[in-house]
């Protein structure tokens, strides 16, 4: 083994198992979405996932839930990220409570939540304590998909601030302090100091949680399960009914390809709009 | 002169009571739900479905132990512990050389190799388990805890080699270079060298790949029919399981995975500050 060609050695594992593990399958994923039941190229699971009555629902929740969970928790996380800058004392100690969520699965905190919105739950126990309402109010029920809406946004803006906080503290821990002393002394306040200084610096940090937080928004499955069942019809629960409730594979692929479609997607626009120039990182 | 000084004393007590004020309902907006999650599992099946319900636990353990004799349960939690370990080990062993060899060495492919790893960010990873469902039958590993490994390998793999990649750079070449010239072979080197100093950090990236496998839902659920790990246990029969299980299966999905990620907590904010770059 000469020195030239150890570290092919060393990623060789590595990479072989990407190839046989992500490139394989996503070729073979395609190929079977593309593939019609009686053989040949054809776009027929395509016509029949559009064809279906829940799809245009599970599209639409689906990049709703997306649209407002992601912003929502980054002005979260940016806000306790800038609070964490200003605090003395406690701040670890802030910062590990703040995080606690990151070990949580979605199922484990759909099942939170519920026990918080079902019609026993927390909340109606809590209503009727404080005498908001006489009895208790279905929240998850057929009728209020609006309610369910808010309970499974509050539910993943829950679970899922606390990675982007994660993200966010180590790379403004990474911004050198002498960029916003220097904007003190021309006179920046705080406002200008978080908009001209931190933010931009922020870009690389900014981009990945974006891109991580989206994909996985656009994958949420087991919370929405837990929460409200097939009451709320979402893309990767589709997804699952197809593969598993009606055993059609095929089906179940071309929802995986619009889900996979919409990922990359999402990706390549944040990779273009927060799109760092060459040598101006830290 | 005084007046100035009185108003940025007041404006700055103002902010002060601002921070904290946000800091408390920040605290309790995480720690409220958890703590109602502690009140449902805790509760015999009568006090979970009493309405109004109490807001302090009972203590009892009825539902904890009637999910963990429910049939299947303690089998899926044993298979959820076996994934999760296979998981841990598989992304580790095939992580870390790639992150020291991209930590250490210049050679051609290295950028190609890079964008491989960057590019699974960018896909819904969990997907690719619908098309290893007929492939994994066809190998004869369908449904097997192995097969399911490989799928929550490939899951945490990205991260194995990033947060490796991290830890390797933040060690000095001079160190290893100072061991070659006591006469240290290069495996000697690394093991005396180099692994010592990135123990804690390879210990907390292989308790993150352990977690990664431990909640992961989607690609249990549709790979598993037999053997399923606990998550799937509970995603497949929440239609039919009563409130009380469902609580006591939260908890117990719950507690080992916050129990790690607390454990690794200060690594986190490592991990992610140079694998971000």
């Amino acid at each position: 083994m000469t020195n030239k060609s150890l570290p092919y050695w060393l990623i060789a594992p590595a990479a072989l198992f990407t190839v046989a593990l992500f490139l394989y399958p996503l070729s073979l994923v395609t190929l079977e979405a593309f593939t019609a039941k009686s053989g040949g190229y054809s776009l027929e699971n395509f016509q029949t996932m559009v064809g279906h009555w829940k799809f245009g629902t599970a599209l639409k929740n689906t990049l709703m839930l997306t649209a407002l969970v992601v912003p929502l928790q980054m002005v979260v996380a940016l806000s306790l990220a800038q609070l964490l800058t200003r605090v003395k004392s406690g701040r670890d100690t802030l910062l590990y409570v703040w995080t606690i969520p990151l070990g949580i699965s979605d199922l484990a905190a759909g099942i939170i939540w519920l026990g918080i919105f079902e019609q026993t739950g927390f909340l109606n126990s809590a209503l009727i304590g404080l005498g908001v309402v006489d009895a208790p109010v279905s929240i998850l029920g057929f009728n209020d998909t609006f309610a369910t809406l808010v309970a499974i946004v509050l539910a993943e803006i829950w679970r899922s601030t606390a990675i982007v906080l994660v993200i966010l503290v180590s790379g403004i821990g990474l911004i050198p302090k002498e960029y916003a002393e220097a904007a003190e002394v021309f006179g920046a306040g705080a406002w200008a100091k978080f908009t001209k200084v931190t933010l931009p610096l922020l870009r690389p940090s900014l981009q990945t949680a974006l891109i991580l937080r989206s994909i996985l928004a656009l994958e949420v499955f087991a919370v929405v399960a837990a929460l409200s069942g097939t009451k709320f019809p979402v893309l990767m629960g589709e997804t699952y009914n197809w593969q598993f409730a009606l055993q059609d594979g095929p089906v179940a692929a071309a929802f995986a390809l619009v889900i996979l479609t919409l990922s990359v997607g999402v990706t390549l626009v944040y990779l273009r709009w927060l799109r760092v120039p060459r040598g101006a990182g830290l | 002169m005084s007046t100035p000084l009185i108003t940025i004393d007041v404006a700055q007590r103002r902010l002060r009571r601002l921070l904290l004020v946000g800091a408390a309902i920040a605290t309790v907006w995480v720690l409220l739900p958890i703590y109602f999650l502690v009140v449902n599992a805790w509760s015999s099946q009568e006090a979970v479905n009493a309405f109004p319900k109490a807001f302090v636990p009972e203590m009892n353990h009825e539902s904890l132990s009637f999910l963990l004799g429910f049939d299947g349960v303690l089998t899926s939690l044993v298979n959820s512990l076996i994934v999760a370990a296979i998981t841990m080990v598989f992304s580790i062993g095939l992580g870390a050389p790639a992150g020291y060899a991209l930590a250490r060495y210049e050679f051609r492919g290295k950028g190609t190799f890079r964008l491989l790893i960057l590019l699974t960010r960018a896909f819904p990873l969990p997907l690719l388990a619908l098309p290893l469902t007929v492939l994994y039958i066809r190998l004869g590993v369908d449904d097997t805890l192995v097969g399911l490994a490989l799928v929550h390998t490939m899951l945490a793999l990205p991260f194995a080699v990033l947060i490796t990649f991290s830890l390797f750079s933040g060690v000095p070449t001079e160190l290893e270079e100072a061991a070659w010239v006591f006469g240290c072979t290069k495996v000697q080197a690394f093991r005396r060298v180099v692994l010592p100093i990135a123990l804690p950090g390879l210990a907390a990236s292989a308790i993150f790949a352990f977690v990664i496998s431990w909640n992961e839902v989607f690609a249990s659920s549709v790979l598993m029919i037999q053997n399923r790990t606990l998550t799937a246990f509970l995603l497949q029969n929440l239609d039919v399981s009563p409130m009380h299980m469902k609580f006591a299966g939260g908890a117990l999905l719950v507690l080992p995975a916050a129990t790690f990620m607390f454990l690794i907590r200060k690594h986190l904010f490592a991990m992610w500050g140079i694998s971000n770059r």
